[in-house]
């Protein structure tokens, strides 16, 4: 994570402005109150209002229950304590970073349901790695939405970067071959791949980003190396059919010359193989929790990479399960 | 959508109606299955606990423990509060109810809701406000409704005040003329925007109340009807663009203030939903993205803090996927009771009376051919997929969860008769072995699949003949056993749909509504 220690203090400050907003967490509900059944069903509601959905809930109440009665948990803070530790547990340090290609370019590719926050999200990530003194070209791949390619433009001069564009109505394909060649002529570190918002029950757009994903791989051995999710905080349970569908349509072998995670989880048959490798949870700063990418772990073991939390390129922060348990909890 | 939902009605309804007599704890713990659907279908907790009380309560009113179909009259409950949850009023939940009691099947008693679509103001223009949460779709809804006034007769302006997100403003222009180029006809629509403000996207809080000002004014020296301004997304806690949403509010006095809600919303649009109510007293609802496979609870959630309508469903990326919300109908659907009205009203959309009955003509002298055949096929294609159609017809959504209607097999059916020649359509009798070989290469099917087609439509020549003379129960029968022939033909279940049978449903709404 040293690629992104100079930002850390900002993200700090942008972490409190995220916790002012949430006023009625559970820390308030946990802070100074003896652990009883009551309690346990408040912190229930708790989770559940934070769309960690039923399962999960459960289970982690379930847990936290056991350790009530054999006394290992006895104080309202011992429980903050206990999810702190699960969802570090949940996401391992290894599993929170870029993926980087060995050489050449590495390849981004960004997807999402309808206004999720793709392009917003890019220019976050942008700005991230620009602030990296890393090289960046955008690939504008939208070319559906009307005003889409226009957006990622303005932000591209905003941010100083180039964007390789096609027509309104094109072949996102096209477009993608196009960014892909010039990324490798220009030897830009990053290339990152914008794509059209689409609903996971619309196989033949489904199968359009399998299309992409193709072309990429074909142009840049290895490529995707990364394929980010962008997940809307506000999102339901619906959140996971989103993951578990984009994963399958955006499955493929293994990105060659990557490192594997290497948290050894790597499950056989896991939807996240090749798939899906990353979220990026966006508009976490209103009071949506975003608790269903706990539930979404859990079952496709696809991470949470970054969170967006606010308008500008710069409100964003590499994801972080404690800030995030403090976030929803308190 | 729903479907786990209506799945777990159905559980409940078998759970209650298996048994003679039925206790209040009965009714308690068939609720906590109901419960957890809720919650699964992101239905916020609280409007649960509300929703759950009411009818358990409404249920020891009735004394269902004591009714002899307790399985019934509760889910006659349930579906009255389902209807007053989503919008119906507490007049037509009632007179619902008492059609039920009189033995009338539920989706039938339930009366059409008081007129739906957008209010028109005399003199115009009819100002129509939109916000929402970033990405709940508000410019493409703009789009979809302009197509929908349009296509009244009512003329519309679309009014670019986003100046927040980058090419917002070019966004609704394109959608703008897109509608205009799209469903030519109807009234027109026209695009307004102050190229000179968005230059600092993002940069100005507050020049979008001067433009909706100028906006309104120039709709109103055009004789424009309809003039819907097009907010920036925002969040609900900022509260600097809140201000901005108010001070339009103020000084433009919009006559509808549309809330926009991502359909797919989880349990915090209860808190995005009540904020904007809380400054802006929304007075109707648009749900977007309802074509996902969201449960959609979201729906229940705000209409519950806002006690606005919901109007429109968004259904689809075109500009024409856009629907009425009935209340009514959305709680048949969540129980599992079908939407027959829709699913007429979308077969009618695209088979018109005449042709329907023609075919009907047809179909009793025996004489329809594959053409025909064809024809209806394309016909129900484009009414959707058949999935979303089968969910309409009722007591089918619950036996569809897992099944996977393939509309590949469609695909399949539409190549190989675009594969016969023009004689081969009307005489499928005389396919032989080598016109079947042929028909079988140039649709890429098997020779198997070409016969298979041929027989079975021959023995739905046959059985539509016989139906023709029926009456209605003996056509039931007569479908079964068709159904027990077409087991592997995905296609046929909706075959014929837009004739005699389904009209007459739709009839008898229109006679009772008057």
């Amino acid at each position: 994570m040293a690629l992104f220690k100079s930002i850390v203090s900002r993200l700090r400050k942008g972490l409190e402005k995220t916790r002012e907003v949430l006023t009625s967490g559970l820390g308030d509900l946990l802070r100074g109150r003896r652990l009883d059944e009551a309690l346990i069903q408040e912190i229930r509601t708790k989770l559940l209002q934070a769309d960690v959905g039923i399962q999960t809930t459960n289970r982690l109440v379930e847990g936290i229950s056991a350790d009530y009665k054999s006394g290992k948990l006895s104080k309202g803070e011992d429980v903050l304590e206990y999810l702190k530790r699960e969802m570090a547990a949940l996401w391992p340090s290894q599993d929170r970073s870029l993926r980087i290609a060995t050489s050449g370019p590495t390849v981004i590719m960004v997807t999402g349901v309808n206004g999720a926050g793709k392009t917003t999200s890019i220019a976050k990530l942008c700005s991230l790695l620009r602030g990296q003194g890393k090289t960046v070209l955008l690939a504008a791949c939208d070319t559906f939405r009307a005003g889409a390619v226009r957006q990622l433009e303005i932000w591209s001069e905003r941010l100083g970067v180039d964007v390789v564009k096609g027509q309104q109505g094109g072949d996102p394909a096209a477009v993608a071959f196009d960014a892909a060649s010039a990324a490798l002529a220009r030897h830009v570190d990053f290339l990152i791949v914008d794509t059209a918002g689409r609903l996971h029950t619309q196989d033949p757009l489904m199968r359009q980003l399998t299309k992409i994903r193709s072309v990429l791989a074909k142009k840049i051995p290895g490529a995707p190396h990364e394929v980010l999710l962008v997940l809307d905080a506000t999102a339901g349970q619906n959140a996971m059919r989103q993951a578990v569908e984009f994963s399958k349509a955006l499955g493929g072998e293994s990105p060659a010359g990557v490192p594997a995670p290497a948290n050894g989880k790597g499950t056989p048959g896991s939807e996240s193989a090749g798939g899906v490798t990353g979220i990026f949870l966006s508009k976490l700063d209103g009071t949506a929790k975003g608790g269903i990418v706990v539930a979404i772990k859990e079952a496709t073991d696809i991470p949470v990479k970054f969170v967006g939390v606010g308008e500008t390129p710069d409100d964003v922060e590499v994801f972080d399960p404690e800030s995030f348990v403090e976030a929803m909890f308190g | 959508m729903f479907e786990r939902l209506s799945e777990t009605f159905a559980g409940v309804y078998k759970k209650l109606s298996g048994r003679g007599s039925i206790s209040e704890s009965n009714v308690r713990e068939a609720m906590e299955d109901v419960r957890t659907a809720l919650l699964e279908a992101d239905v916020n907790h609280e409007v649960i606990d509300t929703f759950i009380q009411q009818v358990v309560d409404d249920s020891i009113g009735r004394q269902v423990t004591k009714s002899l179909e307790p399985g019934q009259e509760i889910i006659g409950i349930v579906h009255r509060r389902l209807v007053e949850l989503l919008g119906g009023s507490a007049a037509q939940a009632k007179e619902a109810a008492e059609l039920t009691a009189l033995g009338v099947p539920a989706p039938m008693a339930v009366p059409l809701a008081a007129e739906p679509g957008i209010l028109s103001v005399s003199p115009g223009p009819t100002i129509v406000m939109m916000c929402g949460l970033q990405g709940s779709g508000k410019t493409t809804t703009c789009g979809k409704l302009a197509a929908y006034l349009k296509k009244r007769g009512r003329s519309v302006m679309l009014a670019a005040a986003d100046l927040q997100r980058p090419a917002a403003v070019e966004q609704l222009q394109t959608v703008a003329a897109q509608v205009e180029s799209d469903f030519p006809g109807g009234a027109r629509v026209t695009f307004y925007s102050e190229p000179d403000k968005v230059a600092a996207y993002g940069k100005a809080v507050g020049v979008a109340v001067g433009v909706c000002q100028r906006a309104v004014e120039a709709a109103r020296k055009q004789g424009i009807d309809t003039v819907i301004l097009d907010t920036a997304g925002r969040l609900h806690v900022n509260d600097e663009l809140m201000g901005e949403l108010q001070s339009i509010a103020r000084l433009v006095q919009p006559h509808q203030r549309f809330l926009v809600v991502d359909a797919m919303t989880g349990q915090d649009a209860i808190n995005s939903a009540k904020a904007f109510h809380e400054r802006l007293e929304v007075d109707g609802i648009i749900l977007t993205k309802f074509d996902s496979d969201t449960r959609g609870g979201a729906a229940l959630s705000v209409k519950h803090v806002t006690g606005a309508p919901i109007k429109f469903i968004g259904v689809g990326e075109k500009l024409d996927a856009i629907e009425e919300f009935h209340a009514e109908r959305m709680a048949g659907r969540i129980l599992g009771m079908g939407d027959v009205v829709s699913l007429v009203e979308k077969a009618q959309e695209q088979v018109s009376q005449e042709e329907a009955e023609r075919l009907q003509e047809k179909l009793a002298k025996g004489e329809m051919t594959m053409e025909d055949f064809l024809g209806q096929l394309k016909a129900l294609r484009r009414m959707g997929p058949l999935k979303h159609l089968l969910g309409m017809i009722p007591g089918v959504g619950a036996a569809l969860k897992d099944a996977q209607v393939d509309d590949k097999q469609l695909d399949k059916i539409e190549a190989m008769i675009n594969s016969m020649t023009r004689k081969e359509r009307d005489k499928p009798e005389i396919i032989d072995n080598s016109r079947r070989r042929r028909i079988a290469k140039g649709s890429g099917t098997k020779q198997e699949d070409v016969s298979q087609l041929v027989t079975r439509f021959g023995m739905l020549s046959k059985i539509t003949k016989q139906m023709a003379g029926m009456s209605a129960a003996s056509k039931v029968k007569a479908v079964k056993q068709l159904g027990a022939a077409n087991a592997g033909m995905g296609g046929l279940p909706g075959f014929g749909k837009g004739s005699t049978r389904t009209v007459s449903v739709k009839d008898r709404f229109k006679k009772r509504k008057k």
